[in-house]
C-alpha cells in the first residue's frame, strides 16, 4: 500500500516536471518573436483587497488602450497582461518569477501592497524588469535603491511629519496624544509623527499602542480622557481607527482626530457614524474629480467601464503612462529596435515633468516621484470621500 | 497617582463590560470542557456567527423599517433570540459532524477537528457575506444611544448597561438551570462520569447535544451583545476574543461555571485597568500595548499558585 502510493507520488512529480518543461518551451517560443512587447499589471484581483486591485487594473488598462498606438506606430505589437498577486507576498513572488521568465515583458505596473512589492521587486531586479508601483507607500520599497523599482505615489515617511505640521499649524493644537496599532505601518507613521512633533514644539502627551483586531479601546481612551490633549493622532488602519473615533465620542472626548491613509476608507463613515464629522486623514490619493482634467478623466473612465473609478485607478493609469512613455523613448534611443530591459529601466527612471492625472511626474535617483502630493481631507459631513482641505507637495518633507 | 485615581472608576466600569462578554463566551468553553474534556476551539467562531446573525436581524429590521418604530429592547430581544437559535443549532450540528465521530479517539484528534471547524466557519461566513452584501465588515445599527453621566469622570452608555444586565440575566438563568432543573442534573451527571450516567438511563448523546446548544447559544448571544456594544464585526472578530475568553475560563478554573464568570470579569477588569495605568506607572516608558502582558502575567501567577484555576477545586460539580 505504502509502496504503491509512493510510486504514485513519484509518477505525479515526474508528470509535473514534464509539464513545467513543456510550459518552459512554450515561453521560449513566444519570446523569440522579437517584435511583441508585453506590459503586465500586478495587483490583488482576488481576496479582501480585490476591489482596489481591480481599480488599479482598470486604470492601467485604460491608459494602455489609449496610448498603445504610440508604440504600435514604431512597428511593435503590444500586449497587456493583468496578473493577480492576491495581496500575498508568496503569490507576488510567484507572479514575478513567471514574468521575468518571459522575455517579451518589458515593464510591470504594480504591486499595490508594500509587503508584496518588496520581495517581488528582488525577483524583478535579478533580470532588470522595471516596475512602476501605483500605491506602495513604505519607504523601503525605493530606499533599497534598486534601479528597476519606481513608484508614483508619496511615501509613508512624509505622512507622519506632514501630519504633525498640520495638527500644530492648521488645527492649532499644542498637545497631541499618539496612538498606534503596533504594526510596521501604523507604528512607523506614529513614530515619524512623534519625531517631527518634538522637533517643532508640539507636545506629545502620550504614545501608546492598541492591538489590531480588538474592539475595546476604552483603556487607552480613558487615559486620553484624563490627559485632555488638543488632538489625537492615530497610526493605523480604519477598523480600529473608526472604532476609536466612535468610542472617543461616546466617552465625551472632544480632541480633534487625525489619521494616515489607512483611514482613507468609506467604512469610516459606516462604523463611526456622525462621530466621523470633523475628523481628518492624510492620503497620497484623493478624489480625482476636483480639477477639470480630473473630471474629464473620470467621465472617460465611466464611459469605458460604466462604473466610478476608485481612488487608486488614476494611479494605475499614471503608472501605465510612465511605462509607455519610457518604452517609447527606449525604442527611440535604441534606433527603433526592441530595447533591452535595462534600457527600459533607464528610460523610465529618466521620466521628467510628465503630465499625469495625479501629478506632474518626475522620478528621482531612487525612483520616488518628486511631484507626488499628499492630501489632507476632512469629513465635513458623514459621507465618503471626505473634502480635501489641503494639498501638500511630498518633497517638502523629505 | 492622582491621574490614576481619576481614571480608575471609568476603567473598572469599562473592564466590567468587556469582562461580561468574556464571561458569557467563557461559559461555552467551560461547559463543553466539563462534559467532554474537549477544548472547543471553534467556539470563538460560534460567537462570531452569533454576532452576524444578531446584526443581520437588526439590519433586516432596519431595512424593513420596523426598527425605528419598535422599542429598542424588543428589537434586541429578537436579535438575541435569533442569534441564540442559529448559534445553538450550529453548535449541536458541529458536535454531531465534527466531534461525535471522534469521541473515543485520542484527545488531540477532536482538538484538530475543532481548529478545522473554526477555519471553515470563518471562511464560510466571509464567503456568504461576500456574495450577499459584497462586504464582510458589518456595522450593527445603534439601538441605545443615550449616555448616563454618573459623575464627571464616570460615564455609562445605556448600551453598555444593557450588556451588563443581559449578561447577568443569562448567567443567572444558566446557573439556575444547571443547579435546579432535571436536565441540569443530567448535565452534571454526564460531566462527572459519562459511562455511569448512561447506566442510570441518561441519554448521554442528548445531554451532550444540550450542553453544546446552551454553550453555543450563550456564545451567540454574547456575539450579538458584542456587536451592539462595539458595532463593528467581521468574520475574524472571534479570534482574539475567543483566546481571551478561553484564558478567562482557565483563570477561573476550566470546567467550573462560576469560575468562567469570575475569570471573565477579572480578566476584563485587569486588561482595562492595566491599559490605563501601565503608562502612568512607568511614566510613559511602557504604554497600553502591554495590557495583555499585564493580564497574562497575573494568569501565570494564579496558575502557579493554584493550577486548577481560581474556582477549579472548590466547586465539585464541574459542568
Amino acid at each position: 500500500m505504502l509502496r504503491k502510493s509512493s510510486r504514485l507520488i513519484v509518477f505525479t512529480l515526474i508528470m509535473a516536471f514534464m509539464a513545467t518543461l513543456l510550459v518552459g518551451c512554450g515561453q521560449t517560443k513566444t519570446s523569440s518573436q522579437g517584435d511583441v512587447i508585453k506590459i503586465a499589471s500586478v495587483s490583488p484581483l482576488s481576496g479582501s483587497q480585490a476591489a482596489i486591485g481591480d481599480d488599479i487594473k482598470l486604470g492601467a488598462q485604460m491608459a494602455f488602450d489609449e496610448k498603445k498606438t504610440e508604440i504600435e506606430k514604431l512597428g511593435f505589437k503590444v500586449e497587456f497582461a493583468p496578473q493577480d498577486d492576491q495581496a500575498d507576498p508568496k503569490m507576488g513572488v510567484t507572479v514575478a518569477q513567471k514574468l521575468i521568465a518571459d522575455k517579451s515583458f518589458l515593464a510591470v505596473v504594480g504591486h499595490f501592497n508594500s509587503g508584496v512589492a518588496i520581495p517581488s521587486s528582488e525577483i524583478y531586479n535579478k533580470d532588470n524588469l522595471c516596475m512602476v508601483s501605483p500605491g506602495t507607500t513604505n519607504p523601503d520599497v525605493t530606499d533599497r535603491k534598486l534601479p528597476s523599482v519606481n513608484r508614483i505615489c508619496a511615501r509613508d515617511d512624509v505622512q507622519g511629519p506632514m501630519g504633525a505640521d498640520f495638527v500644530m499649524n492648521d488645527l492649532g493644537a499644542k498637545t497631541v496624544f499618539v496612538i498606534h496599532d503596533k504594526t510596521t505601518y501604523g507604528q512607523g507613521i506614529a513614530q515619524e509623527f512623534q519625531k517631527r512633533a518634538e522637533k517643532i514644539g508640539l507636545k506629545v502627551a502620550g504614545f501608546e499602542g492598541i492591538t489590531a483586531g480588538e474592539s475595546d479601546f476604552s483603556g487607552v481612551l480613558n487615559k486620553v480622557g484624563s490627559v485632555k490633549p488638543d488632538a489625537v493622532y492615530f497610526g493605523g488602519i480604519y477598523p480600529e481607527g473608526s472604532l476609536l473615533i466612535r468610542q472617543m465620542s461616546e466617552k465625551g472626548i472632544k480632541s480633534k482626530f487625525m489619521g494616515p491613509d489607512g483611514m482613507d476608507n468609506a467604512e469610516v463613515v459606516n462604523i463611526a457614524g456622525d462621530a466621523a464629522i470633523g475628523t481628518f486623514y492624510s492620503s497620497p490619493a484623493a478624489d480625482i474629480a476636483r480639477t477639470q482634467e480630473g473630471k474629464d478623466w473620470v467621465s472617460r473612465f465611466q464611459a469605458k467601464y460604466n462604473k466610478e473609478p476608485g481612488n487608486w485607478s488614476a494611479y494605475g493609469y499614471d503608472s501605465m503612462t510612465v511605462i509607455i512613455e519610457g518604452i517609447k523613448s527606449a525604442i527611440e534611443k535604441n534606433g527603433g529596435k526592441q530595447p533591452s530591459r535595462v534600457q527600459v529601466c533607464e528610460a523610465i527612471r529618466a521620466t521628467k515633468d510628465l503630465q499625469g492625472i495625479t501629478s506632474v511626474i518626475t522620478l528621482d535617483a531612487k525612483g520616488d516621484n518628486m511631484g507626488a502630493k499628499l492630501y489632507i481631507s476632512e469629513f465635513k459631513e458623514a459621507k465618503y470621500p471626505a473634502t480635501v482641505v489641503k494639498e501638500i507637495a511630498a518633497k517638502d518633507f523629505k | 497617582m492622582e491621574q490614576f485615581l481619576q481614571i480608575l472608576p471609568q476603567s473598572l466600569l469599562d473592564g466590567l463590560i468587556l469582562g461580561m462578554v468574556y464571561a458569557v463566551v467563557a461559559l461555552g468553553y467551560t461547559m463543553v470542557y466539563g462534559v467532554l474534556e474537549l477544548i472547543n476551539f471553534a467556539h470563538s467562531e460560534i460567537f462570531m456567527v452569533g454576532a452576524f446573525a444578531g446584526t443581520e436581524t437588526l439590519l433586516f429590521l432596519q431595512s424593513a423599517g420596523y426598527l425605528a418604530s419598535m422599542p429598542a429592547p424588543v428589537a434586541l430581544l429578537m436579535a438575541l433570540f435569533i442569534a441564540m437559535i442559529i448559534s445553538g443549532s450550529l453548535g449541536v450540528f458541529m458536535e454531531r459532524i465534527a466531534y461525535r465521530p471522534l469521541r473515543e479517539a485520542p484527545r488531540l484528534v477532536p482538538l484538530i477537528s475543532a481548529i478545522g471547524v473554526s477555519f471553515f466557519l470563518q471562511d464560510a461566513v466571509r464567503l456568504i457575506e461576500g456574495l450577499w452584501k459584497n462586504a464582510f465588515y458589518l456595522t450593527a445599527p445603534s439601538l441605545f444611544t443615550a449616555t448616563i453621566a454618573i459623575s464627571a469622570n464616570l460615564r455609562l452608555p445605556v448600551k453598555s448597561l444593557v450588556v451588563i444586565v443581559s449578561a447577568v440575566v443569562m448567567m443567572l438563568a444558566l446557573h439556575l438551570f444547571v443547579t435546579r432543573s432535571k436536565w441540569g442534573k443530567a448535565i452534571r451527571a454526564v460531566a462527572q462520569d459519562r459511562d455511569t450516567s448512561a447506566l442510570m438511563s441518561i441519554n448521554v448523546n442528548q445531554v451532550i447535544g444540550l450542553t453544546f446548544f446552551l454553550g453555543a447559544g450563550l456564545g451567540g448571544c454574547a456575539g450579538t451583545l458584542f456587536a451592539t456594544q462595539y458595532s463593528l464585526i467581521n468574520p475574524y472578530v472571534g479570534f482574539i476574543l475567543g483566546i481571551k475568553a478561553f484564558t478567562a475560563a482557565v483563570l477561573g478554573g476550566i470546567g467550573s461555571i462560576p469560575g468562567a464568570m469570575v475569570g471573565g470579569i477579572l480578566l476584563g477588569v485587569l486588561e482595562a485597568v492595566g491599559a490605563a495605568s501601565i503608562g502612568i506607572a512607568t511614566n510613559g516608558a511602557m504604554g497600553a500595548e502591554y495590557k495583555d502582558v499585564f493580564a497574562f502575567v497575573i494568569l501565570i501567577l494564579v496558575l502557579i499558585l493554584k493550577p486548577s484555576g481560581l474556582l477549579g477545586e472548590e466547586v465539585r460539580e464541574k459542568v
